[in-house]
């Protein structure tokens, strides 16, 4: 299997990942935007950065690039599709999945280490850990908070699409451990497939035991599980 | 043909959180001025030849919707004059 970690003007995180991947023994290589997806890609990263310089809309150039109509077709064929970050903020700009991540509640870029609660770990992304689990992971971002019309998230949170919140080190909901102001506290959801998943936090920089902590390998060996 | 320019405001939804207008907000009010409150927008001018308004204004509208602005966060409108 080949994982295709698509590279824009600007992503900065591509790298990143593709040496987690290389941790985990999972075969990645970075593509750039405009060679299109290559034909054996059996997974998707859409990695963090500032793609496009973030104009218009963090992810909004990015989601209109034609290889995300590739990527809309692969994903709907079921290969597994992860958005990290600005790859979160155009998974959801071009309909991956739903919702939208905006200005933090802060109006700042904030780069820290974050509590994460498992809300379903019935996916491919979080079968490595329990429902309820905290892992630590960091974010750096400055439009992570996620907004949704209140009636879509009560119908996201009752089909289970939530993946993650942000929580305290005890895994409780709290204003102070929301470090954007996220809606219900939401930082990562599901697509329509379970095999489409956009989080902010990333899990590529909590994979290498060098750089302090491993929570994040589990989310990437969904790439593994969803090809199971 | 005629020519003209479409103005497209995009904002927030209301209720939609807008740290940055509240930023700017506090700063204004940090200068001494009062204000009951204050809402950001972004607005795009586009120069379009169009058979009419209206087929102009549909043209900028599918702009909005596919673009400029996001529907799940965003109201916008948009007014057309001769150039």
């Amino acid at each position: 299997m080949t994982v295709a970690i698509i590279r824009f003007g600007g992503s900065n995180c591509d790298r990143d990942a593709a040496r987690a991947l290389d941790h985990l023994d999972i075969d990645a290589e970075i593509v750039w935007h405009e060679d299109g997806l290559p034909a054996e890609t059996t997974g998707v990263v859409l990695p963090g950065g500032f793609s496009y310089g973030d104009y218009l809309r963090a992810g909004a150039m990015a989601a209109q690039s034609p290889i995300l109509e590739e990527v809309r077709a692969a994903a709907a064929d079921g290969v597994p599709v992860l958005g990290v970050c600005n790859g979160a903020q155009i998974g959801c700009e071009s309909g991956l999945t739903e919702g939208a991540f905006t200005t933090n509640r802060s109006a700042r870029f904030q780069c820290e280490r974050v509590h994460l609660r498992v809300e379903n770990a019935d996916t491919p992304w979080t079968a490595a850990y329990e429902e309820g689990d905290v892992i630590e992971v960091p974010i750096a971002h400055g439009e992570g908070r996620y907004e949704v019309t209140d009636e879509r998230l009560t119908e996201l949170e009752a089909d289970g699409r939530v993946l993650f919140r942000y929580c305290d080190a005890d895994g409780e909901l709290t204003e102070d451990a929301n470090p954007n102001g996220s809606k219900h506290s939401v930082a990562g959801v599901l697509g329509a497939d379970d095999t489409v998943a956009v989080l902010m936090p990333h899990p590529e920089r909590a994979t290498l035991p060098d750089i302090g902590g491993t929570d994040g390998a589990g989310i990437l060996r969904g790439f593994e599980r969803a090809a199971e | 043909m005629t020519a003209y320019t479409a103005t497209v405001t995009v904002r927030l939804k209301r209720g939609v959180l807008d740290p940055e207008a509240e930023t700017t907000q506090r700063s204004l009010e940090r200068l001494g001025f009062e204000l009951e409150d204050l809402r950001s927008a972004d607005r795009f001018e586009i120069d379009v030849d169009a058979e009419s308004a209206e087929d102009a204004t549909d043209r900028v509208d599918e702009m909005a919707e596919r673009l400029l602005a996001n529907p799940t966060i965003h109201d916008y409108d948009i007014t057309v004059d001769e150039r």
